[in-house]
């Protein structure tokens, strides 16, 4: 891999950037790999990258459908924070907190994670007593939390209407201050260049369509681009975990949701955090193109569509247009939807299957963008060891079953 | 948005309706005599189809009965809006907690 520094910036513009080389190879699959991973999404991506980093793994392949990064990955509000309220929901977080703070560097390249603070507004006095319970155990558990009040805020943030005749008053906050947000594309190409400078082959435009077992052990998938065997497979499809699951006969407690976002006409800088209000339902922050990113809630439905609906963007921009009025009369430029896994305790599944060598991690829902780092380091240790790191072994899909399910609706600010 | 025809009531907007879920999802009849695995099979396990999908709807703001509708859960394009059917047992896709 050739380093990206200043240095190779300068002699690159002196050849008007035309020796560039291709960040990763385009291989032919082989016809048997160590590993697969199927989905070049961020959280697959980020998997092979630490099999072959901290396991020594070097025969992977990545499997993905489409392009790199062209699921949820690229499709995200990017918020990042690790304040979530359960222990072992807030320690798996907070795992891919510190490898955020360190990921430009270790990747070699830039992924913009830039630490701008994220803001939980709360509108009632239950709202504020989750927030000051939340506040209070993400402390305990060394995460940074503080409660904030309405002069605070808008102190911090001129633009928001903290006034207390507003229709939902705005009456604190929880404030995380390492939280912010990172470039979704530059976390999908880092961790496959990085991947594939370690031997990973990545291959784009393949398909899976069936997971080949013998005797209760997986043996490998077939593909649009023929079959591949496998010693072992790691499933990471996010909306698509369910198709997949179908394909060994398995169940999964997942359902798919249309989830939307937009982004309005660039503009001068006038946000400089992330916002985010789980009472009216919107969040919002302004990227470095000065675009307002606005993501919505989920579709009532089951859906795999991609796209959404009007009512739920309306819906949004209603809340939008509530915190900050003077953004009322702003274009919006682009809206786009993904399809997000939802899963009945809002955490995600990073598990054995009850099939050997089989292994899928799902359930991210609205949320996972920020868990990209640690999602694919906890996993990786997963397969590598054929059982989970205690960081994610509560996170077992056998939780359905002995009822340890990790509660992180509402009580959270679960929402992304 | 969908336009859902209610069995009673006729099309109506999406907006006037809740959704209820996977059909055809029938309680046991003795949770007792269940496992664990059944019972969390029946309690949280969903097909989420990709494709044609049986489910239940609500018209929240008309006649507020429940009602199945089967649609593509790729195009969102309605199939059919029927009556809920009894018992659930009339049609094929049945969850297997039953
Ligand atoms: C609008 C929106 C806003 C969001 N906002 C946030 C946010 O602010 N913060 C946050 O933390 N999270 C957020 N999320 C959630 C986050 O985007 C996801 O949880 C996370 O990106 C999931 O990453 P992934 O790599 O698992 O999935 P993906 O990036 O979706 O990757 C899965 C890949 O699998 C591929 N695939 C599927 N089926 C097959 C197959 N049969 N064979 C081969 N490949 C296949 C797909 O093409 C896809 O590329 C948001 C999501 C959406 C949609
Ligand atoms: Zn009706």
């Amino acid at each position: 891999m050739k380093k990206y520094s200043a240095f190779s910036l300068l002699r690159n513009a002196f050849s008007h950037n035309r020796d560039w080389p291709e960040a990763w190879r385009s291989p032919e699959p082989k016809p048997e790999y160590d590993v697969i991973i199927v989905g070049g999404g961020g959280h697959g991506l980020a998997t092979a990258y630490y099999l072959a980093k901290e396991h020594g793994a070097r025969n992977i392949a990545v499997v993905e459908k489409g392009w790199i990064g062209g699921g949820n990955t690229g499709r995200n509000t990017t918020i990042v924070r690790s304040n979530y309220l359960w222990t072992e929901a807030s320690l798996l977080y907070e795992k891919s907190m510190q490898l955020w703070e360190g990921l430009s560097q270790d990747l070699n390249f830039n992924v913009m994670f830039s630490q701008r603070g994220v803001y939980n507004l709360g509108h009632s006095l239950q709202d504020m007593r989750d927030i000051e319970r939340r506040v209070g155990a993400n402390r305990l558990n060394g995460i940074d939390a503080e409660v904030v009040t309405a002069a605070q805020i808008k102190k911090a943030i001129p633009i928001i209407n903290t006034s207390p005749a507003a229709r939902y008053p705005i009456l604190g906050a929880s404030l995380q201050r390492r939280a912010g947000v990172a470039r979704h594309d530059a976390v999908a190409w880092g961790f496959a260049r990085a991947a594939d400078a370690l031997g990973v082959d990545i291959i784009e435009q393949c398909e899976v369509t069936g997971i080949n077992r013998e005797n209760g052990r997986v043996t490998g998938v077939e593909t649009t681009r023929g079959s591949i065997r496998a010693r072992k497979v790691g499933v990471v499809v996010a909306g698509n975990a369910t198709v997949l699951a179908d394909m060994a006969e398995l169940r999964l407690p997942i359902e798919s949701h249309p989830l939307q976002a937009l982004v309005s006409e660039p503009m001068k800088p006038v946000l400089d955090t992330v916002v985010m209000s789980n009472a009216v339902h919107g969040y919002i922050s302004q990227s470095d193109k000065g675009e307002l990113v606005i993501g919505a809630g989920i579709d009532a439905y089951n859906g795999y569509g991609q796209r959404g609906s009007f009512q739920t963007i309306e819906h949004t921009l209603e809340a939008i247009i509530e915190l900050f009025p003077v953004l009322s009369r702003v274009r919006m430029l682009r809206m786009w939807g993904g399809i997000v896994d939802i899963c009945p305790d809002a955490c995600p599944i990073i598990s054995k299957m009850p099939v050997g060598g089989l292994y899928f991690n799902c359930g991210w829902g609205t949320g996972g963008f920020k868990a990209t780092p640690g999602s694919g380091w906890v996993f990786a240790h997963t397969i590598a060891r054929d059982e989970p790191h205690d960081l994610n072994a509560p996170f077992d899909l056998r939780r359905f079953e002995t009822g340890a399910l990790i509660d992180e609706h509402g009580a959270a600010a679960v929402a992304h | 948005m969908l336009l859902i025809a209610c069995p009673y009531c006729g099309e109506r907007a999406e907006t006037e309706f809740s959704y209820g879920g996977e059909a055809g999802i029938a309680r046991p009849k003795d949770p007792h005599a269940l496992s664990d695995e059944q019972w969390a099979d029946y309690l949280f396990m969903r097909k989420n189809s990709r494709g044609m999908h049986r489910e239940l709807w609500n018209h929240a703001q008309g006649c507020r009965r429940w009602f199945e509708v089967e649609r593509d859960t790729v195009s969102y394009v309605i199939k059919e809006c029927y009556e809920i059917a009894t018992p659930a047992t009339s049609r094929d896709n049945q969850s297997r907690a039953d």
